[in-house]
């Protein structure tokens, strides 16, 4: 899974370097990518926490950081090396930063 | 212990690092499985103090320990594989029963230990992991004996190496020396490993240098080995640089220090004391780097640099008939390769020596106007040690104390104080 966060110290975006486009073809046609989209940004977010059976909902993301994960990108690779290049040719890696977590199934 | 248990004892030290290193490195190939291969491997050493005794001591130790290892591994996968039914676990197995018992000479084995030396050092590890993770894998080190080196205790380096462990199976970190692309940048990593690992046992950065210096042997022994591996490769010459680097210092640990344990400056060393045999050696290695470099076409790096600059110190006959010209252009070379505010500042004291102290503090006081090296000790030391040679003392005075509020060591701060005292016996009336 990548996620695809904001940087607020990476260089400004420049939308003539966006290469999203053509990071999805390619990685369509190497038959990486599973699924991956944008997200709205945090001010629409809602945390969902239950404690001692009660749920609580809370506006905003679950932590007061600057970066926010802007996007997510599920791939199928066969090795960190691999994913740590899928992830360097994705444009926000210039903009933002992204970071790589494998899935970690629950074999249910 | 009896004469038989020594020899025991003995013939087991002679093959365990780098041979551990070499059956673990195998086995992980083939199992995929780090905990198991490094278990496997510690129980055929064990195994081995017990039967040796018993039954004397093998013609080929090596191809023994790699017998019994492999067996032990067959052992634990089939219980796993007979309870899960795991095809992987099978197919694992019938690769480990095809593997011969001595793969000593197999071209794959070398290739088996560059693997693993590119695997602890990949850079998803924390750095201090990765070091950790070479001198328990690759050097075959005991936790108890990296724990001793880090200053921390056995349980704390054991949690390290399980969590690292557990990161290269669960985050996917491939085992195999990497892609062509990759190569580059992973090997200056493994180098950077190797020279904080001989940084830690050289300069002991706090603590017993006693305890740390295995650190440093270690550090060259690792790079002997990386280079030997690296044949052919246009890595090999960087990595030649980095030994020649190594040997350059650690010629010099014994004139280091005073019989009161006091910093001694390169120009005050006792040269005699210096290591002839390691300096001639890292001659002849920079040597061969450069016929090396231009066969595959790579230019010195950093590692190369340094190490000549160091042997611009180490083959002068004395202080004063440093090639200090030779020294600044070197210098020049890595400020333009390796920026950095430290080098500028050694820049600057080459400078000095050659073109005068005038010179070398024109460019100090334009690197304190950038405040890069704010807090760091050996500006304002250098600084002094210019002025005290123009002999403009009280600012000299000024700038050693200054130095001595921030040295990091008791040792340090004893030599400044000894400088200090100095500018003030030139200038008699002057506190």
């Amino acid at each position: 899974m990548l996620f695809i966060c904001t940087d607020p110290t990476a260089p400004e975006y420049v939308p003539a370097e966006d290469n999203i486009v053509e990071w999805g073809a390619e990685m369509d046609a190497r038959g990486i990518t599973r699924h991956g989209d944008r997200l709205r940004p945090v001010e629409d977010a809602t945390t969902v926490t239950v404690r001692a059976g009660e749920v609580v909902v809370a506006d905003g993301p679950f932590a007061e950081t600057k970066e926010w994960i802007a996007g997510y990108d599920i791939i199928a690779c066969d090795d960190l090396d691999e994913a740590i290049e899928v992830a360097s040719k994705h444009p926000m890696a210039k903009f933002g930063k992204i970071e790589i977590r494998p899935v970690w199934p629950l074999g249910l | 212990m009896t004469v038989e248990a020594a020899e025991v004892q003995a013939a087991i030290e002679a093959v365990s690092a780098l041979e551990a290193a070499r059956i673990t490195a195998t086995l992980i190939r083939i199992t995929g499985d780090w905990s198991l291969a490094e278990d496997c491997v510690q129980d055929a050493f064990a195994r081995a103090l017990v039967d040796w005794l018993e039954r004397g001591i093998p013609g080929n130790p090596a191809a023994w320990l790699t017998t019994v290892a492999k067996n032990r591994a067959i052992d634990c996968l089939r219980s796993a594989a007979s309870e899960q039914k795991a095809v992987r676990e099978l197919s694992i197995l019938a690769r480990l029963e095809g593997l011969a018992d001595d793969e000593a000479g197999d071209p794959a084995e070398g290739d088996d230990r560059l693997r693993l030396i590119y695997t602890c050092c990949h850079p998803a590890l924390p750095l201090e992991a990765r070091v950790a993770l070479t001198l328990r894998t690759v050097a075959g080190l005991t936790t108890a004996e990296i724990a001793r080196a880090f200053l921390v205790s056995e349980a704390t380096m054991s949690k390290r190496l399980v969590r690292a462990r557990a990161k290269i199976r669960d985050a996917g970190i491939p085992y195999r020396v990497p892609p062509p692309e990759l190569v580059s940048e992973r090997t200056a990593g493994i180098l950077a490993v190797l020279y904080l690992m001989f940084n830690e046992g050289y300069s002991a950065g706090g603590g017993d240098s006693l305890v740390r210096e295995p650190l440093a042997r270690e550090a060259i022994r690792l790079n002997r080995l990386l280079i030997a591996l690296l044949d052919g490769s246009p890595h090999q010459p960087e990595a030649m640089g980095l030994l020649a680097l190594m040997l350059f210092h650690h010629g010099r640990r014994h004139a280091r220090t005073d019989a009161a344990g006091d910093l001694v400056t390169l120009e005050d060393q006792d040269r005699e004391l210096w290591d002839r045999e390691a300096t001639a050696e890292a001659v002849a290695l920079l040597t061969a780097a450069d016929r090396i470099g231009i066969v595959c076409g790579s230019r010195p790096g950093s590692y190369r640099i340094q190490a000549a600059i160091a042997g611009c110190h180490m083959t002068a006959r004395e202080f004063g008939s440093t090639d200090f010209s030779r020294l600044a252009l070197l210098y020049d070379r890595l400020a333009r390769l390796a920026p950095s505010p430290v080098v500028e500042l050694n820049r600057a004291v080459a400078v000095a020596m050659s073109r005068g102290p005038d010179a070398g503090l024109a460019l100090i006081d334009e690197l304190e106007r950038t405040r890069s090296l704010e807090g760091y000790y050996l500006l304002p030391a250098a600084k002094a040690d210019l002025l005290r040679r123009l002999g403009r003392m009280p600012e000299a005075g000024r700038e050693y104390r200054r130095a001595r509020e921030l040295a990091p060591s008791e040792a340090e701060r004893r030599y400044l104080s000894k400088r200090l005292a100095e500018t003030r016996r030139e200038e008699p009336g002057v506190l």
